[in-house]
């Protein structure tokens, strides 16, 4: 069975940049990239978008796995993210286009991403830290049920993935995984859980969403 | 930030900007990549750029090697030298340190060793 490998990182730069550092979400999302490997080697993705990338170790992960064939992107608003995301894909000898800024702000929307992946603060804690908290903190605050930055993004994704394009999206039981499906199915996307783990004090999930097919009909 | 990122720039997200596109590039430190050539990459990838405003761009940049005709060759999945061209301006060409600069508002986005910076203030939304 094709694998993803897990990128090398420094976890020293990583923590003195104060950038969230990879931890059991990161590896479940790694393990779910790599148990739907098949669909991404049908998709064939031409360009492929992280948002939130932190350590970088996922775009690089997909970097090293699609090398030439696609073009991978990552934006990400804390800019310590964004020098550590460059300097792990540049650890592993690929080309990861790194980009400071708001979830999707700044890029044209033109429903061009194949493969968007996206590890969103998804912590519950009191809506102040997801604006006003400190970087390290505004990482994993997601304010009310963890939803507040995931909720930004569901709106722009029917204007920025492709047809056939896939998004990733790791959550946890209180961001209410059931509510988020039926959420983006009024975007027109079907969703469905691709794996699941218990790890201390939280029960994660990665969530994979295509177009559904009335959609695609349109 | 390569030519290709920013093919997929705008500043369209200023409050009041609608023509955002594509933003100016003003370079002061370029470096020069070797990537290796995909030309069934670039087949996939061509139309989803905006060919005029990557047109503009590798004018912008002002280097005779980074050549590419002002409109898109018809059959051009079978024009080896056309794509060897299109790598080379796509992904070859890295501006490192610089700005791109909203052409409606002159708002400026710095780019530092190669990233560049979208982030808008609260009040330009």
């Amino acid at each position: 069975m094709a694998q993803l490998p897990t990128p090398v990182y420094n976890i020293e730069h990583i923590l003195n940049s104060n950038v969230y550092e990879p931890s059991e979400d990161t590896f479940l999302l790694l393990d779910a990239l790599e148990s739907d490997l098949p669909s991404l080697e049908c998709l064939n993705p031409t360009l492929v978008v992280e948002i939130g990338p932190g350590s970088g170790l996922i775009i690089t992960a997909l970097a090293k796995l699609l090398q030439g064939k696609a073009q991978c992107l990552a934006v990400d608003i804390n800019p310590n993210a964004c020098v550590v995301t460059q300097n792990t894909s540049e650890s592993n000898r690929v080309k990861v286009e790194v980009i400071q800024s708001d979830l999707l702000s700044g890029l044209r929307r033109e429903q061009k991403i194949d493969v968007l992946v996206f590890n969103p603060p998804y912590v519950v804690t009191p809506s102040e830290e997801v604006t006003e908290g400190e970087v390290i903190v505004r990482a994993y605050a997601g304010g009310h049920k963890g939803r507040e930055v995931m909720d930004r993004l569901f709106p722009l994704l029917s204007s920025s993935l492709s047809d056939k394009g896939i998004l990733y999206l790791l959550v946890i039981k209180e961001n209410d995984p059931e509510d988020i499906i039926h959420r983006l199915s009024q975007y027109g996307f079907i969703g469905k859980t691709l794996l699941t783990r218990q790890v201390p004090g939280e029960k994660l999930s990665v969530l994979k969403f295509t177009r559904s097919c009335d959609e695609k009909q349109l | 930030m390569l030519l290709l990122t920013h093919n997929m720039l705008t500043s369209n997200c200023i409050k009041g900007v609608s023509n955002g596109y594509p933003l100016i590039i003003k370079a002061t430190s370029i470096k020069k990549l070797e990537s290796d050539f995909n030309p069934e990459f670039l087949i996939r990838m061509i139309p989803k750029l905006d060919w005029s405003a990557f047109y503009k761009a590798t004018l912008m940049l002002g280097d005779a090697e980074i050549s590419i005709p002002e409109k898109l060759i018809d059959s051009y999945e079978k024009d080896s030298e056309f794509l060897k061209k299109v790598h080379h301006a796509l992904l070859e060409v890295e501006v490192v340190e610089g700005d791109l600069e909203c052409p409606e508002s002159g708002r400026k986005f710095p780019i530092s060793s190669g990233i560049p910076n979208m982030l808008l203030k609260e009040d330009e939304i």
